[in-house]
Parts: C-alpha cells; structure tokens; sequence
C-alpha cells in the first residue's frame, strides 16, 4: 500500500507500524512518532495499523532555539 | 545571589541558550560551557531511516550536563504544538516544553489564541509549559489561568537582533505578575539587550542566534554571561531614577571663593 513517510510516498508491504518502520530503515531506537498529526508512543506502534494513504512522521532530536 | 526557581526546580544561571546555528557541535559546547547555562534548548525533526544524526546531537547534549527544554518550534496550530509536545515528552525523557504556536510565517509573530488552547490542554497533560508570548498583559494572565508558571515575553521577533522592542511592556509585565518568573525569549542580539532586559526585573534571558553567529560564539556567550549577571545585579541593588533637571555630583557646599 501507498503512504506517505516524512513527506515522502512510498509503497509499503507492513500493515504495523513498528513493521513499517523497519522496512524504512528505523531500525534505531532514538525517534519518535505521528500518524496523521496525532502521537503515537513506542509501546503502541506495535498494535498501530496504517492504512493506505496515511502520513507517518519520523523525528528525532535536533538542534533549536 | 538568589536562585532562578521554575516549576520547582532552582537554577545559578539565568542564560538559557540554543543549540542552533552554530558552525559545528564542538564550537556549540564551548559556548554552553563558558555561557555557564543550565538550561538548552532543542527541537524535534525528520530524519531519514538509517540515519543517526539525531542520535548524535542527542548524545552530544547529554555530555554537556544542562538540562533541556525541548521546543515546538515551526508549529502553527495548538494541534500540531501538542503532538510536538508529546513527542519530545517521550523522547527527551522530560514534561519541559517551551510552547511556540507562530500565527504568520512572515513575521514570526505567536499566535496568542492557539497558544492559550494548546497551553490549558498540555497543562491539563502535566506538561510544564514555558509559554513564547507577546508583552499582552490579558494573554499572560489568562496562560498562568491556564496552569503555566513561567512567562516568555519576547524581546523583539525570533532572529531579529533588535533587542527590546517595547519597554514598557516587559516593565508592565514585571509589575503585573510581581513573582512569576518571566524569561525574555527571542530578538535579542547584544550582551546590552540581555542587560537591559535584566534590569527592568527579567528574571532570565533566552538567546541562541546572537551566540551562534557571532564568530567567537564562546567568547559571545561568555560575553552575554556577564551582561546578565550585570543586569540583574542592577536590578537588585534598585538604580536611582532618571530626570530631566541637571544636578552636580560634587556638592558645592564649602567650595572655595576663586572670583577675581
């Protein structure tokens, strides 16, 4: 399924998003993340289901003011 | 010397500093380190996966020993101010947020009404909110109504360098809510702004870019330090009044008779 990762489109084969997020590489523990605008907390990514057309943010820390 | 006191915990520094704009993570340590700040801020951003620049920046900011106070910086909706939030809760291991809801891109200028909204709802989370507002007396009131214990009057809009763009606003602000901690976020571009700020009953100042963009950000930092200190020395000690008559320093009593 299509969906949109930190802006990008991508074609997905997971269902989970822990799962999706491995297949984009997050293998690192140091991130956060949204589902369409709204939080999701590490413990829950594991029973989060992403359906086709929603917007995953991935963010980590970075510098700011 | 008193102590900075926010949401209970006491600080000696009252520089808060950013950690953006620098031009390279050693040249940032150094100025936190001669700053002497307790407190940096940092923000939350995409990264690609397979990628560990953010890993990095955090373990660099973890070495420095300060605590942070992440922001929401780039967020024009209470919504999207309350996700960051969240996020950054979990990732910063901290209920610290320094809550920017920025109503016109041009401008930077806050939006005031998003703020309130996305204050009350952080505040009712148990987030610990430092508010960037405006010098707006009914704002201020109505984010301590909504739970926060900290003000974040700006000095002048975000990167300007302009210093204090209202005065008597900051001046108001101080004698309005007379034991609030109000800390002077953004605009600021000179040691002299911060010791300005300082002096009007500031109880802190946040600054990022006039460090790190100065070319020796270190020596800047310290530089801004000293204002501070400088400032709020004055503050304390009560500066006497300014007026429009002239009046000797030397008294003229007993002086002598040299008319010819």
């Amino acid at each position: 399924m299509r969906v949109t990762v930190n802006g990008k489109t991508r074609e997905v084969n997971n269902q989970l998003l822990s799962e999706i997020l491995v297949e984009c590489g997050y293998q690192q523990t140091c991130f956060a993340t949204a589902l369409n605008g709204v939080f999701v907390h590490r413990h829950q990514r594991e029973s989060t289901r992403v359906v086709q057309g929603d917007r995953i943010e991935v963010v980590t820390p970075n510098a700011g003011g | 010397m008193t102590m900075l006191e926010l949401y209970g915990r006491s600080f000696e520094s009252r520089i808060l500093l950013g950690t953006a704009r620098y031009p390279s993570p050693d040249r940032l340590a150094e100025a936190v380190q001669a700053s002497g700040t307790e407190i940096v801020t940092v923000s939350l951003r995409r990264e690609a996966g397979g990628s560990h620049a953010g890993e990095k920046f955090w373990n660099l900011i973890k070495s420095l020993d300060v605590t942070v106070l992440p922001n929401t910086a780039g967020c024009y909706s209470a919504r999207e101010a309350i996700t960051t939030a969240k996020m950054a809760r979990e990732l910063f291991q901290t209920d610290w947020i320094k809550l920017e809801v920025i109503g016109d891109s041009e401008s930077l200028h806050p939006d005031t009404a998003g703020l309130m909204e996305a204050a009350r709802i952080l505040n009712a989370e148990e987030f610990k909110v430092f508010p960037y507002t405006t010098e707006d007396l009914v704002v201020a009131e109505k984010l301590l109504h909504a739970g926060c214990e900290v003000l974040m009057p700006w000095g002048a809009p975000i990167g300007t360098a302009r210093g204090l763009n209202n005065e008597y606003g900051l001046r108001a602000l101080r004698s309005r809510f007379e034991t609030t901690p109000v800390i002077v976020d953004a605009g600021i571009g000179l040691p002299s702004h911060a010791a300005r700020a300082m002096e009007l009953g500031s109880d802190a100042v946040l600054l990022n870019t006039a460090v790190a963009r100065a070319e020796d950000p270190a020596r800047m930092a310290e530089a801004f330090a000293e204002g501070i200190r400088a400032g709020r020395n004055a503050y304390l000690a009560g500066p006497m009044q300014p007026s429009d008559m002239p009046q000797t320093s030397t008294s003229l009593i007993d002086k002598a008779d040299l008319r010819e």
